[in-house]
């Protein structure tokens, strides 16, 4: 068992290598490409939460302004709710408008998760608008954009 | 492919009562997104992980869904609210029915 073992969680330097040929093999096949649209976001969207409207404010999504790579890009989102048995985030949906496949990951929070925070890393395959939906114990639908200016492309970009 | 590699996890060893812990994981895999195209001009089938999840004493209270956006060498983090001492599962889903565990204590302090 690797646990507590004080493993740090960053790419090794050949994992980090092998990202880098992806990234440059990714490219050459970028023109083949076909990628989402807002329009596809939308319809992704009106088909899980049945075109409900959507507030502001509450999600916090964290991502770079600009993302040299676009194979590794750090994402944070965080929704602000007290995550009692009451009044708790759901879930929290995320998505990229111009990637190949606009959906990204989908959260699945409880009370006791204690906050409605996760990070991970994503791929986007050029600069393109960073969406994410948290939706409450109550139903209701809050979201959050952000830009991300991708300079090497993910999957071809 | 079955998952091969071991996944790595971190949580802290103890913690007070109502106190939120982070937990990190990470586990190697290539998250082949089925986008890509090989050198004959084929495209590589999908095989990505597509669940990821965790438990404390048997009840599941965190989950995510990965889609093919996700990078190789999946990372996640996320928090739980410490009640009692006990045992963390976390648990590893790829599309080809390839399944990794991981197990974890932890003590109130």
């Amino acid at each position: 068992m690797t646990l507590h073992m004080d493993a740090t969680l960053v790419p090794s330097r050949r994992q980090a290598l092998q990202l880098a040929g992806f990234a440059a093999f990714a490219a050459v096949l970028a023109p083949r490409m076909s990628l989402a649209t807002e329009a596809q976001v939308a319809e992704e969207m009106k088909k899980l939460f049945g075109g409900k409207a959507m507030g502001e404010g509450k999600v916090k999504l964290d991502v770079p302004e600009i993302a040299e790579n676009g194979l590794v890009v750090p994402i944070n989102i965080d929704v602000d709710s007290p995550m009692t048995d009451a009044d708790f985030v759901k879930s929290v949906h995320v998505f990229a408008d111009g990637n190949p496949l606009p959906q990204v990951v989908t959260y699945h929070f409880t009370p006791e998760s204690g906050k409605a925070s996760a990070s991970t890393r994503m791929r986007l395959a050029q600069t393109q608008n960073v969406i994410a939906v948290a939706e409450m114990s109550s139903g209701a639908l809050f979201s959050a954009k952000s830009q991300v200016k991708v300079t090497i492309g993910g999957c071809g970009g | 492919m079955a998952i091969k590699s071991a996944p790595r996890v971190r949580v802290p060893a103890q913690a007070k009562a109502g106190e939120i812990i982070e937990i990190k994981t990470l586990i190697s895999h290539e998250m082949e997104s089925g986008q890509r195209k090989d050198a004959a001009g084929k495209t590589v089938p999908r095989d990505i992980i597509n669940t990821f999840e965790a438990s404390f004493n048997g009840k599941p209270f965190f989950k995510a869904e990965w889609f093919p956006s996700i990078s190789a060498n999946p990372f996640q983090s996320f928090f739980y609210k410490a009640k009692e001492s006990g045992e963390f599962t976390f648990s590893w889903k790829d599309d080809t029915g390839g399944e990794q565990k991981a197990i974890a204590k932890l003590t109130m302090a």
